[in-house]
């Protein structure tokens, strides 16, 4: 059971290039960001800090841009204006080399996108064989070791749909912590599950957040932001349009937008 | 298929006799609709009145027995060409892929060259490749050109083969869906690492059958290269027939040549079906196995 990032016992002095570097700074600092496809502003001066070891929750309706969000800190869109501060590092900036910033965080994804040609095995030692140059015994060790930690490891030899959806995606979460990242995206991982699956999946995320685990999490699971989040953001409009504890922002919202966003997904069926 | 314990139902009995006699029924009129077309097509063709010179110019057993080594030996040039002509393609045609994929500014110019090739060489009909390159660049008396007819045959092969190639590969690699791209990007891996792990595997498992049809092709084209003069099969079954003063030589060289595509044929058949991709099932297989 090796945690996949810094547990707040090890202490941010052990780590290197931390965040003591910039005192309490937060871990991920969203400034400002904006993403426009063709005349559709998507985001509209987005501002999203999260301190290490915490998990801030992203709700909205569908189209609202919380993919975009993800995808924007995670390097795989790019901003139109604004900065992405990981560490204090601004990852925006077209002279930093992306694909080592990518490496920093974990993304997992709703349709889970396993490579579907590679055993599970491969599939989790992929990056650290190509990216951190691991030896493939080392790397597979260290697979192993996480494919243990989301309860699979005696599914290593399969091909990824040979798998239940659940399994899948448990399988994608190992994938993406498998080289320690400071941050973990995680958008709406659950949501192309069955109910029945839904409950491994974020029993998964919880204890990973008890492991100090830093998390920004796109969802739809109330019942996951009321119990793990230590933030909820709402988003509205193309802006985080409301912010505050689970309590607040789910139990007594302030904002009218983000009372009838709330009553109607739970008039949708959802508690 | 009785486990212990289940008798079939009545109407399973009755399921199962109903489809015994229909499939007895339908061989029986496979059968005889087979035999009958075959009749059909020998009486039509054996009443002709021009059917005795016909077999005895076309269908001479004797010549074509006479010319079966000479047409074989001309049949493993054939081969030869298509096993160097298919290996170099295949490398030529994924470079080409790659390089209208590439995305930015720095590589407009290789996109550009590479779109070019594969506009003109699709175009371009092959026999008039051959004669270009056959005599062209002979002609151009530079230092290096090869002479040979063979090895100008086969780069005639390998320019427009090698266009049509190309496309199938590029379908294969944008059939791969960005999500899969996404997912190794956001591991820290490089462009080119993803399309080298990612989608290049991806995108060549899915082309197969295609690829192995141009394959099929690409071994029948292989013999217009006897219009440089290269001994192939063609060419000496043409060689034969100004022996004989009888064209049965050709038929010779026409039954090998399908003798020889036939096996490719079938394989890629298989693959597709393994493959799920229904588009090159040969008519044999009937309209399904659903009801
Ligand atoms: N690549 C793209 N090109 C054009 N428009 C896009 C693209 N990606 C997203 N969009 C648009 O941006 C908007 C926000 O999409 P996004 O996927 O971020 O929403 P979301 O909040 O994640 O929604 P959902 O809850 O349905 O997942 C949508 O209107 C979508 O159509
Ligand atoms: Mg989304």
């Amino acid at each position: 059971m090796t945690a996949p990032s810094s547990t707040p016992a090890s202490g941010p002095a052990t780590l290197p290039g931390s965040a003591d570097r910039s005192g309490d700074a937060p871990l991920l600092d969203v400034r400002g960001v904006r993403k426009a496809f063709g005349d559709h502003v998507v985001l509209d001066g987005v501002d999203l800090a999260v301190d290490a070891h915490r998990c801030v929750v992203l709700i909205g309706a569908s189209g609202s841009g919380k993919s975009t969000l993800l995808r924007t800190v995670d390097l795989l869109e790019e901003v139109d204006d604004g900065v992405i501060l990981l560490e204090g590092d601004d990852i925006t900036d077209p002279r930093r080399d992306a694909d080592a910033d990518r490496a920093r965080m974990g993304m997992v994804f709703q349709s889970f996108n396993l490579f579907p040609h590679m055993r599970v095995l491969d599939n989790v030692t992929l990056a650290s064989r190509l990216v951190h140059r691991v030896p493939r015994r080392a790397a597979q060790e260290r697979a192993r070791e996480m494919l243990e930690r989301v309860g699979l490891a005696d599914r290593a030899g399969a091909f990824p749909d040979e798998l239940s959806g659940g399994q899948q995606q448990r399988v994608a979460i190992a994938r993406s912590l498998v080289h320690s990242p400071r941050l973990l995206l995680l958008d709406e991982v659950t949501s192309a599950l069955d109910p029945e699956l839904v409950g491994e999946v974020l029993d998964l995320l919880g204890e990973l957040k008890a492991e100090g685990m830093t998390m920004v999490v796109a969802t739809h699971e109330m019942g996951f932001a009321r119990h793990v989040a230590d933030e909820v953001c709402f988003l509205h409009a193309g802006r985080v349009h409301e912010r505050g504890t689970p309590e607040q922002v789910l139990g007594s919202p302030r904002q009218p937008r983000t009372q009838e966003f709330l009553r109607r997904i739970t008039g949708a069926g959802r508690a | 298929m009785t486990r212990p314990g289940w008798t079939p139902s009545p109407v399973q009995v009755d399921r199962l006799a109903y489809r015994r006699r229909q499939s007895v029924r339908s061989t029986a009129v496979a059968v005889a609709s087979t035999a009958a077309v075959v009749a059909v097509a020998v009486l039509v063709l054996t009443s002709s009145p021009g059917w005795p010179r016909v077999r005895q110019s076309f269908l001479d057993p004797q010549v074509a027995l006479e010319s079966v080594p000479r047409v074989l030996e001309g049949l493993w040039l054939n081969v030869r060409i298509m096993v160097v002509a298919a290996v170099v393609i295949l490398v030529v045609a994924l470079a080409l892929a790659i390089a209208r994929t590439l995305r930015g500014p720095v590589f407009f110019p290789l996109r550009a060259a590479a779109t070019a090739y594969v506009d003109i060489f699709r175009g371009l009909p092959l026999i008039l490749v051959l004669l270009l390159v056959g005599f062209g660049l002979p002609g151009l008396r530079l230092q290096g050109i090869p002479t040979s007819a063979v090895v100008l045959g086969g780069l005639a092969l390998v320019l427009t083969y090698s266009a049509y190639v190309a496309e199938v590969f590029r379908a294969g690699i944008e059939s791969v869906h960005p999500s899969q791209v996404a997912a190794a990007r956001s591991l820290g891996l490089s462009r080119g690492q993803t399309m080298r792990t990612v989608v290049l595997p991806q995108a060549v498992r899915r082309v197969v059958p295609p690829l192995l049809n141009d394959l099929v092709s690409l071994q029948k084209d292989s013999g217009l290269i006897s219009i440089l003069g290269a001994i192939d099969a063609v060419r000496a079954a043409q060689i034969s027939t100004a022996q004989y003063a009888n064209f049965t030589p050709y038929v010779v060289a026409g039954v090998l040549f399908v003798l020889l595509t036939i096996p490719l044929t079938r394989l890629t058949d298989a693959l597709a079906r393994r493959g799920g991709w229904a588009g090159a099932t040969s008519g044999l297989a009937g309209a399904g196995e659903l009801r």
